[in-house]
């Protein structure tokens, strides 16, 4: 083999080598935005809701009630006659199936949507009007483009009937898209038209919080701890021998300690933001650690001994000038790992959190859910529904992620210091 | 209750901090004797001695009274003489009052459980009072013997210090604490497990199906119930199920994490690095039950389309997807470590390579790669550890059932998915299926631990040769 030859081959294999590499790269770019990608095409429909445009008599007599009746009186009155008469005026129904056929293009709630309307409005008695009411979820995902009509009937579970009634609907422009509220009002339900992440939204920014109060000062303390006091010895070698390991193990090994300990001997409320933050405050403490850490050590020598030199004790050295110095950067390392408790789920589910929660809860140590659990959840339902809304509960909570990085990032630039 | 006590105690740190602050003060000016340290620390000194106690006795007092008024209301239930009662039944009797008392009860009330609630109720407010009780004299006593101190003019700030210092590595021993915490809580129900099922049964069976399993007391198993039992916890399925899906994930993330690794490291230029390695890195933040729901919904239903059209049965929790998702997810993790070994090796080490002629391609295969391999090794060994505990992926996406297979298209389970699976739900705590799952727990927890130890030796190792 002569020279030239041998010396294309090296080039050629330089060459490829080069393109593996920035293969790879472009590999993994590729997954972020096709992962991405799926969940922002599945989970966007999510954020409207289809309604159905429905005239309203507010006659008092349907109600039951006497002239001028109070707001008790409409609170209590009884809706079912008003709705379904209201619901059959929709289209001609002859005969119970096809009633029935049209009140189920509405989703269950008809009755109590038409009765917070009157007593948010209580004008309108004695008076017609139109409402939107929510549809149901067949006649969302139907309206919104993800419902197979092509298939036979006895594979539907839209009959032709009712796609009948929605085509003319249609046509009279009486269904509509909406924004979805209750996507961030209500809690759980077992209609994907009704269900919400508002329970989730607050059962995790319970849990959230109960972690930061009680890892982020532990946390600073353990090492300022370690990274000033700490003198040089087996007890600390042990400690962060502990603290590093602690760091690698499993999050569902977190869950199993929350079961064990925190349920089981000290009988902690099951299902509860309280346990779930304690739960992920142990988890997250030996990842805050290490970066605080790191953010004590990268104050230089000079401005502890400049400290001791004019007469300061130890601690003050550490407390007065050392610490504040470094929280900028704990500060950074702290929110990264809040973010990835956020989006914790094992632990969460060995806590009991995948109970069927429809209340909001008031406080940390009501049942609750949380928003990662809630997209497992709601992703072993069959309903098309929950597709979607599994879909946009991770949005919002990738959102979230996003965002807390974004802080993290920012305060790292805005803060940190070269010495 | 605790809400008011807290603030209780507060008002009086804060109030103590005034006091002791204007006290030392008092006695220095009057006796104009020279005080031993600032003011403020006396005020410290105080505060703590008023805070510190009393919030220790609150905490003790809040973790240990429920445990305590359920063994009095057990202790009474059981000396019944009339029914002999198990602990399960016990247990129950105890829930029933306890939600009673919380107003959410349903079912037959028994004269046995109103008159439990009775009793709950005048425990509770025996428990309340002496509560009260106990705080305020300790809060007067510690308070006063501050201030006896104070009046002699301590060293204030060097106490304060030390009681700080002791905090501080009070903190640090929460680390310890929780390692004792999970191998308690894990060993605990580990060794009830075993003493009804053999360890080598559970370590070495290849079956595993926990859901015939159906004693409800474990101390009292006859032989022909083990006969029949042996065969429920055999966790070799599980082993191979969690090495061959980790197995499958690592051949997708290696190739790809270790070759952008490099690439990022030894190529990318500034404006290329800045750009790509934050994106990769959001793999690493995405939450796992979103890669779950990804591979449930889109991973697995696609590999079994594509099955179909070439004619192979492709089942839709393939180990397959799975592992795949998996790969995916840990990409960054081997990517950024390996990105920081390769740039650790020195730069007098490439140039060397580059003197003699090298191209850069074999200046990194034959020089900096085996000089970091230490370092990759050893993030490779951690990825593998966050492989075997990964569990949202494979609940989701891979499958129950406990097949002893190689066939990526068939579906497999693994430790965390049945960790995860015979914890959901009510359970009851004393049934062997409940304790397999902390025996299942306890052997992950030491696979990670080892692999994370000799991954740690391998990475320090490294760090030593060239820092």
């Amino acid at each position: 083999m002569n020279k030239e030859k041998r010396l294309k081959k090296r080039y050629n294999a330089e060459k490829r080598f080069r393109l593996y590499g920035l293969t790879s790269v472009m590999m993994a770019i590729f997954f972020v935005i096709f992962l991405i990608n799926v969940i922002f095409s599945k989970g966007s429909s999510a954020f409207l809701k289809t309604t159905i445009d429905l005239e309203v008599n507010f006659n008092l007599e349907t109600l039951d009630l006497d002239n001028n009746p109070t707001q008790k009186n409409l609170e209590d009155a009884e809706y079912y006659d008003l709705a379904i008469d209201s619901i059959l005026n929709v289209y001609s129904v002859t005969g119970l199936k096809e009633e029935k056929a049209l009140i189920n293009l509405f989703s269950p709630d008809y009755e109590y949507e038409i009765r917070n309307f009157l007593i948010k409005n209580p004008d309108f008695i004695n008076k017609k009007t139109i409402l939107k009411l929510t549809a149901s979820d067949d006649i969302d995902q139907l309206h919104k483009g993800n419902y197979p009509r092509h298939l036979p009937e006895d594979r539907r579970r839209i009959n032709n009937f009712q796609l009948k009634i929605y085509d003319s609907l249609l046509e009279q422009n009486k269904i509509d898209k909406i924004f979805n509220a209750y996507l961030f009002k209500k809690g759980d339900s077992r209609n994907p038209e009704l269900a919400g992440i508002g329970g989730a939204l607050v059962g995790s920014f319970f849990t959230i919080v109960i972690t930061l109060l009680l890892s982020f000062p532990i946390a600073i303390f353990a090492s300022i701890y370690l990274e000033e006091f700490a003198p040089k010895n087996k007890i600390t070698d042990f400690i962060e021998i502990n603290i590093n390991n602690l760091a690698a193990v499993p999050s569902i090994v977190f869950g199993l300690l929350g079961l064990g300990i925190l349920l089981g001997t000290f009988h902690l409320p099951r299902s509860t933001p309280l346990v779930a933050g304690i739960t992920l405050a142990l988890m997250t403490l030996p990842r805050i650690i290490i970066p605080c850490r790191a953010s004590l050590k990268a104050v230089p020598p000079s401005i502890r001994e400049g400290a001791l030199a004019i007469g300061a004790s130890k601690v003050q050295s550490v407390m007065h000038h050392v610490v504040p110095l470094a929280i900028p950067g704990t500060l950074s390392g702290t929110i990264i790992g809040l973010a990835q408790a956020l989006g914790e789920t094992a632990p969460l589910i060995l806590i009991g959190m995948v109970a069927f929660v429809v209340d909001i809860p008031s406080i940390p140590t009501d049942p609750s859910a949380s928003l990662p659990v809630q997209v497992y959840l709601w992703s072993e339902q069959a309903e098309r529904g929950f597709v979607e809304k599994t879909s946009a509960t991770i949005m919002v909570l990738l959102s979230f992620l996003i965002t807390l990085n974004f802080i993290a990032v920012y305060l790292r630039q805005k803060f940190e210091r070269k010495w | 209750m605790n809400l008011i006590l807290l603030i209780v105690v507060t008002i009086f740190s804060y109030s103590s901090f005034l006091y002791g602050r204007s006290r030392i003060k008092k006695i220095t000016s009057s006796q104009s004797i020279k005080i031993n340290a600032l003011p403020n620390y006396y005020g410290y000194y105080l505060a703590l001695w008023c805070a510190l106690p009393s919030l220790i006795i609150l905490l003790i007092w809040s973790i240990f009274e429920p445990a305590i008024i359920k063994a009095l209301i057990s202790q009474s239930l059981s000396h019944n003489e009339l029914n002999n009662y198990s602990s399960d039944q016990i247990n129950l009797i105890y829930q029933k009052i306890r939600s009673l008392y919380e107003g959410n009860f349903s079912g037959t009330l028994t004269n046995e459980i109103k008159l439990g609630v009775e009793q709950y109720k005048s425990l509770l407010s025996i428990a309340q009072s002496s509560k009260i009780v106990l705080l305020f004299s300790t809060l007067i006593l510690t308070i006063s013997y501050g201030i006896v101190r104070i009046s002699k003019n301590n060293k204030a700030r060097h106490d304060v210090e030390k009681i700080l210092t002791g905090l501080l590595f009070a903190c640090s021993l929460v680390a310890i604490f929780t390692t004792i915490g999970i191998i308690f809580s894990l060993l605990f129900e580990s060794i009830k497990f075993f003493s009804a099922i053999n360890i080598f049964d559970f370590l070495f069976g290849t079956s595993w199906s926990p859901q015939r399993a159906f004693v409800s007391d474990a101390s009292a198993i006859t032989p022909e119930e083990y006969a029949d039992l042996k065969d429920a916890f055999g966790s070799v399925p599980l082993f191979a199920g969690t090495a061959f899906i980790a197995l499958i994930a690592m051949t997708v993330a290696v190739p790809i994490g270790l070759f952008s690794g490099i690439y990022m490291a030894e190529y990318a230029s500034v404006k290329v690095r800045k750009f790509s390695k934050p994106i990769i890195e959001i793999l690493a933040g995405i939450p796992t039950v979103v890669y779950g729901f990804f591979a449930a919904l889109t991973v697995g239903p696609f590999f079994r389309e594509m099955g179909e059209k070439l004619g192979l049965e492709v089942s839709s929790e393939s180990a397959l997807a799975a592992g795949l998702v998996m790969g995916v997810m840990i990409i960054p993790y081997v990517s950024s470590l390996s990105d920081d070994v390769i740039n650790a090796v020195p730069q007098s080490l490439r140039d060397g390579s580059y003197a003699i002629g090298a191209t850069k391609s074999e200046t990194i295969k034959r020089v900096v790669i085996p000089a970091a391999l230490p370092g990759i090794v050893g993030s490779i060994l951690l990825a593998v550890s966050r492989a075997i505990g990964e569990t949202m992926i494979v609940v989701m996406a891979a499958g129950l059932a406990a097949n002893l297979t190689i066939n990526p298209l068939e579906s497999t389970t693994t430790i965390t998915t049945q960790i995860v699976m015979l914890l959901v739900g009510d359970q009851e705590f004393d049934s062997p299926k409940t304790q397999s799952a902390f025996a299942l727990g306890l052997t992950l927890f030491f696979a990670t631990l080892i692999l994370n130890y000799i991954a740690l030796r391998f990475v320090s190792k490294y760090r030593e040769k060239y820092e």
